[in-house]
């Protein structure tokens, strides 16, 4: 994912929601998962970039954690994600007039991604293969196919159970339990082990002691 | 060894084979740099290894240097300030000889830039090539590695008349960006780590430049390496050595940089530092030579904890310099020393003298907690600011404005 500004920033709650009505919808996609591909330590406090600034720069915890657990994927595109972000912000703004007064002293920089996929020239042909393959992937790749493909064809579905859809019905608790996680919160390298974890133990119950 | 196996030795042979796959898109690509110095600076700093990785990737990359002379400098100086929100601009006689040397370059160079594929334009000095050059066929690139983000605004319209004419710019960080009509690419620099300033030295190499500075290798080290700029708070750093030392007896400080000997002002600074430093026998005070990266290294190396206490900052480079070598780094929180340097994991984020000290007593006295702060600090910075991660974004934004700029780009 590469990062292109827009030069329009934020300094007032008000500003912020009037980039979020203009901005084009990768923008809302980057401040949702930039932060994720990028190398860190510890788990995000806040789980997007428009919470995180609302929290540590307008110190209005209450309306970062409104806008925190919003789901970016709970939507099928970025327009319904933008709906819910200017309704939530418009909605404090109304509540509490002191909220339209706060100024940052950074300002919120509005930013929007371009995403480059590359091919790792790496095959599975079957689940097995998948399951030794999992630890070598980059966590990019774990993005890619886990996250970022909920956006594609089909929609809602990652690309890991949309494969093993094909493999028959003994698969179909693995597919669930991939169904299940919940990829919103820790790292992407605490979501590849997860994912490992679902694999070594489901492949272990369909091919028996 | 080539070039592109040393690189995946320290950055990882992932990060080489993304390289390699953005560039298979760009086998053959005239790729032209400008800038205006040879060496000395970050721009030759970073061009130097780039150029010959990008050619051992298949690019027909090559380097142009823009002749100036003082005349020009002068104006261009003013420029470089303004942009940066000094309230300073040209006078027309300035601006004429701006407009002049441009020219003459763009004559001179004429053909290389209007064959290239890309051409890449570094900071304000030769922005207005493009200007001369109505007859060139590829997409033009300017590369601002200042922070443009309050320029005076008499400069920055005369500016914009030049840049505006550009397929597209690259900014260090967001914050950096002004409003342009074209994509503004968001690129922060990077640290060649095969470069003299940042491979590793054998234990040798580091015990020379330590004992011929006077320095105790067993003795607990603080170093910082900058110009001596007010902007770098120097004489700062001094004040938090000494209000360290009461609790870390033995502390050694080393203030060391360059430029001071042709910078009025550098001088005028160093002056200062001597004169805050006193006769303090563990204070070392050192005016480097230009390209002297060896001692840098071994200085930074030999630290226990890397400083760099700027008040204010455009990236800070010497950062991930320090990160690189493993060290924890106390870093000024401004500029892109916020972007490098993650608090409480790799270093520590601080806003005064006092600040710098209390977290040199603390790591000098948590010698597991300076070492795990060094491994990450190692780790993040090769993931993050590396040669191999800038110029794999160079390759995005190349194929990028070739593929027309679209949100997803699937090289297959």
């Amino acid at each position: 994912m590469i990062a292109i500004a827009s030069a329009r920033r934020a300094t007032t709650l008000q500003e912020l929601l009037d980039g979020i009505r203009v901005s084009p919808a990768e923008s809302l996609y980057y401040h949702f998962w930039a932060d994720l591909l990028q190398a860190r330590f510890e788990e995000r406090e806040y789980n997007n970039d428009f919470a995180s600034w609302v929290a540590h720069q307008l110190h209005e915890p209450r309306l970062a954690e409104q806008l925190a657990v919003i789901d970016p994927t709970a939507f099928p595109g970025l327009e319904g994600l933008r709906v819910v972000l200017v309704e939530t912000i418009e909605a404090a703004l109304e509540e509490s007039e002191r909220l339209a007064w706060l100024r940052s002293e950074r300002p919120f920089d509005f930013v929007r991604s371009q995403i480059v996929i590359f091919d790792t020239g790496w095959r599975a042909g079957d689940p097995a293969e998948l399951a030794e393959l999992l630890p070598f992937l980059p966590v990019e790749s774990i993005f890619y196919h886990f996250i970022d493909a909920r956006r594609r064809e089909p929609p809602g579905v990652d690309d890991f159970s949309h494969w093993l859809s094909d493999f028959g019905p003994a698969l179909t608790p693995l597919v669930e339990e991939l169904v299940g996680v919940d990829y919103y919160f820790g790292s992407l390298v605490e979501l590849r082990r997860r994912l490992i974890e679902a694999f070594a133990h489901r492949l272990a119950a369909v091919s028996g002691p | 060894m080539t070039l592109l196996q040393q690189y995946a030795e320290v950055a990882g042979s992932d990060a080489v084979e993304h390289l390699r796959q953005l560039a298979g898109l760009l086998q053959g690509a005239r790729v032209v740099h400008v800038n205006t110095t040879a060496w000395g600076g970050g721009v030759a700093e970073i061009l130097t290894p780039l150029i010959p990785l990008s050619r051992e990737l298949g690019l027909d990359a090559s380097w142009e240097v823009f002749e100036g002379a003082a005349d020009f400098f002068a104006c261009t100086k003013l420029m470089h300030n303004a942009v940066q929100g000094m309230r300073v601009a040209p006078d027309e006689r300035g601006l004429h000889v701006y407009e002049d040397y441009n020219a003459r370059n763009a004559e001179r160079l004429r053909s290389v830039l209007e064959d290239a594929d890309f051409v890449f334009i570094h900071d304000p000095q030769p922005a207005a090539l493009i200007s001369h050059l109505p007859r060139r066929r590829g997409s033009w690139i300017w590369r601002c590695h200042i922070d443009a983000s309050h320029p005076d605004p008499r400069v920055w319209r005369y500016l914009h008349e030049h840049v505006a004419t550009y397929d597209a710019s690259v900014f260090s960080l967001p914050t950096f960006v002004r409003p342009l009509p074209h994509p503004s690419y968001v690129i922060p620099p990077a640290i060649d780590p095969l470069s003299d300033k940042n491979r590793a030295l054998a234990d040798e190499e580091i015990r020379g430049v330590c004992s011929g500075m006077g320095l105790d290798p067993n003795r607990p080290l603080v170093v910082q390496i900058s110009r001596f700029d007010r902007f770098k708070d120097p004489v700062g750093v001094i004040k938090a050595y000494r209000l360290a030392k009461g609790f870390v007896p033995g502390l050694q400080l080393v203030l060391a940089g360059g430029g001071a000997a042709d910078d009025p002002e550098g001088a005028e600074v160093l002056h200062e530092v001597r004169g805050a430093a006193g006769d303090d026998p563990d204070i070392h005070v050192a005016e480097l030579p230009p390209r002297d990266d060896v001692t840098v290294n071994a200085l930074q190396r030999s630290a226990d904890i890397v400083v760099q206490k700027s008040v204010r900052e455009g990236f800070g480079l010497t950062v991930a310099e320090g990160l690189w070598k493993g060290r924890p780094v106390i870093g000024g929180d401004t500029g892109g020393i916020r972007l490098q340097l993650t608090n409480y994991h790799t270093g520590f984020l601080v806003n005064s003298p006092e600040g710098a000290a209390l977290r040199i007593r603390y790591l000098m006295h948590n010698r597991d907690q300076r070492l795990e702060m060094g491994a990450k600090a190692r780790e993040f910075t090769r993931r993050s600011f590396l040669l191999t991660r800038q110029l794999r974004e160079y390759l995005t934004l190349m194929v990028a404005l070739r593929s027309g700029a679209g949100e997803r780009i699937s090289l297959g």
